[in-house]
């Protein structure tokens, strides 16, 4: 049973950031386990690790702006027995960070968290810099590292807690942003095993972070015109379900993939290599098309970079007159 | 480990030297200049200061070695194979196919190496995080020892690190500066000057101490001394000259990124097994 919520597609579904779920997650996680210990680079409000460090003070690290320094240290404390999890802007860790992460972390098998927040253009007024659209690209290059973008509150404190008692690097990313709350304390997650959120035989749309909620949203308008249109959670784009995505394109014959990120080497990419070597079908992809954001309000510059439900659909109707 | 006295540190240091001569000279590439001019301040952490098990290299109550300066790395195995992590022989593996002896240190592919390091400063970060973690857990006895080059003073993440152990004040650590003024484009007073690099350390509330990087006893002096100082963390700056030992490499910043070829191992041999005629090499 997915018990997905059951408000989905309704006006007044509610909404959290899923870098509260990282805040909740990490508090959860240091309960069962005193080797968690959280570390950022000045920004423990807005990483939402605040209420961490006031409970555990002891186990909280403040780096200071020095995102590579604190890449290193999470890297040496994680050597030496903790399980350190490192928060800041995904732009400035793993942006700023990435040879640390490289070498320290993944290299040596450094049992290190990386916590990548303000993902997406949905940072809003920030602007382009402090818009995370590449992190996806540059973490799934990695050898050894798992990589995880959750679609809501509720799967983003799941994942922190699944990721924080497994052996191994990670990353996952998380929004600024309230964004709907798909899914509920009872529906399934497990690392590495995409979920089909919604049945359908004529398109599937593969996506993964908050703007899967989009792709619900386009199944539901869709079913109004007999196109039966099924969804995939793809939350792990490291190492990625094979099986899900291959049976999923083989039933329908047609895939779109929505996240918001560069198309280029994220979660579309991921699901078109799957798909060019275990089972080739027209692939649509609904994603930041290689340019950087802008200032402006998350739901208008999803609008204008074309991420939202209407970009949804329209590649639905694309695939399919693509479809064989 | 049982600890060497002075004199026979000295031959050690010789032996560790000849390591480095023979496996730079089998890999056909490498560092020649700075494990060399590190081979007296390793076998003095190796063989007296560090509190270690070869037999047990996970041992939990060890000290920690970081060597941040990755490319030094031949003086690093050769200190260690010494010391009895490995056997000798794997030594002639370096940068080789399937060697456990990668051409800069991996954590996971041999006994004795802490961590991973190659791009520069990334060992500060690492040695601050061993740190930390053992002062979280209260662990007084046992201490972290980072070893840096001068070179890679230049990068920006090496202040991070020490801003960080400074403010933390991270007396359980001890960082030394392999100060041989060489880098691989030339001086480093010349690419990018360091000076004043005490007063440099001391305004990020480090506790400086100088030694004659080839003096034995200076080295080991100082490592006590660091253990000594409770309010911050210490860096030694280790005076070294490349090359050491052997008189055709000392001093040029050349030898820096370069090995010997056949003739010039050989001299640089028979150099390091007299102690510069002064005894009798073995091998002849």
């Amino acid at each position: 049973m997915l018990n997905l919520n059951l408000k989905i597609g309704q006006e007044d579904i509610e909404q959290e950031a899923t870098r509260k779920g990282y805040g909740q997650g990490v508090l959860d996680l240091a309960l069962e386990d005193e080797r968690v210990v959280v570390l950022t680079a000045d920004l423990a409000e807005s990483t939402q690790v605040l209420e961490f460090a006031k409970k555990y003070p002891q186990r909280f690290i403040e780096c200071g702006v020095a995102e590579q320094n604190m890449m290193g240290i999470a890297a040496g404390l994680a050597l030496y027995g903790k399980v350190p999890f490192v928060s800041s802007y995904a732009v400035f860790s793993p942006g700023r960070s990435w040879d640390q992460l490289r070498v320290s972390v993944c290299y040596s098998r450094a049992n290190v968290k990386v916590a990548g927040a303000h993902t997406g253009v949905s940072v809003g007024p920030d602007g382009a810099t402090h818009q995370a659209l590449e992190d996806i690209a540059i973490t799934r290059v990695l050898p050894n590292l798992t990589v995880v973008v959750p679609c809501d509150f509720v799967e983003a404190r799941k994942a922190v807690v699944a990721l924080g008692r497994m052996e191994g690097s990670a990353y996952f990313r998380v929004g600024r942003s309230k964004t709907p709350l798909i899914t509920t304390v009872e529906t399934p997650f497990v690392v590495g095993k995409a979920e089909v959120f919604r049945e359908g035989d004529d398109v599937v749309v593969i996506g993964s972070g908050p703007v899967l909620y989009n792709a619900l949203l386009t199944a539901i308008d869709l079913e109004k015109e007999g196109i039966s249109c099924m969804v995939v959670n793809n939350h792990t784009i490291k190492p990625i379900d094979i099986q899900t995505i291959k049976s999923a394109a083989k039933k329908c014959g047609a895939v779109v993939t929505v996240e918001e990120h560069q198309i280029m080497a994220g979660c579309g990419s991921a699901v078109a290599e799957v798909l060019a070597l275990h089972y080739p079908v027209p692939v649509e992809m609904v994603g930041m098309q290689n340019t950087f954001g802008e200032s402006g309000k998350p739901e208008e510059l999803l609008a204008k970079y074309k991420m939202d439900k209407a970009a949804v659909v329209e590649a639905v109707r694309r695939v399919l007159k693509r479809k064989m | 480990m049982q600890k060497l006295s002075i004199n026979e540190l000295k031959y050690k240091a010789n032996d560790v030297r000849q390591d480095i001569i023979e496996m730079l000279l089998e890999a056909g590439s490498g560092h020649s200049a700075g494990p060399l001019g590190m081979a007296d301040v390793f076998t003095a952490l190796y063989f007296n200061v560090l509190n270690h098990q070869p037999e047990i290299p996970k041992w939990p109550d060890r000290d920690f070695l970081v060597l941040s300066c990755g490319h030094i790395n031949p003086v690093l195995y050769a200190s260690l194979a010494e010391a009895g992590y490995f056997p000798k022989e794997e030594l002639k593996t370096l940068r080789k196919l399937n060697s456990r002896l990668q051409g800069h240190p991996h954590n996971l592919s041999l006994p004795g190496l802490e961590t991973t390091s190659g791009p520069l400063a990334q060992g500060v970060s690492q040695s601050v995080g061993f740190a930390y973690g053992l002062m979280m857990d209260r662990k007084k006895s046992q201490r972290v020892y980072l070893i840096m080059s001068d070179g890679e003073q230049q990068e920006g993440q090496t202040w991070e690190g020490v801003m960080f152990a400074g403010k933390y004040k991270l007396h359980n650590l001890t960082a030394i500066i392999d100060r041989n003024n060489i880098q691989i484009d030339g001086y480093t007073e010349d690419i990018m000057p360091l000076e004043n690099l005490k007063a440099k350390y001391e305004a990020f509330n480090w506790h400086v101490l100088e030694v004659d990087g080839h003096n034995l006893q200076e080295i080991i002096d100082a490592c006590y001394e660091a253990k000594a100082i409770y309010e911050k963390p210490t860096v030694i700056i280790a005076h070294t000259i490349p090359g050491k030992g052997v008189d055709f490499m000392e001093g040029d910043y050349k030898w820096h990124g370069s090995p010997p070829d056949k003739a010039q191992a050989k001299l640089a041999l028979d150099e390091i097994r007299t102690l510069r005629g002064q005894i009798k090499s073995e091998h002849e």
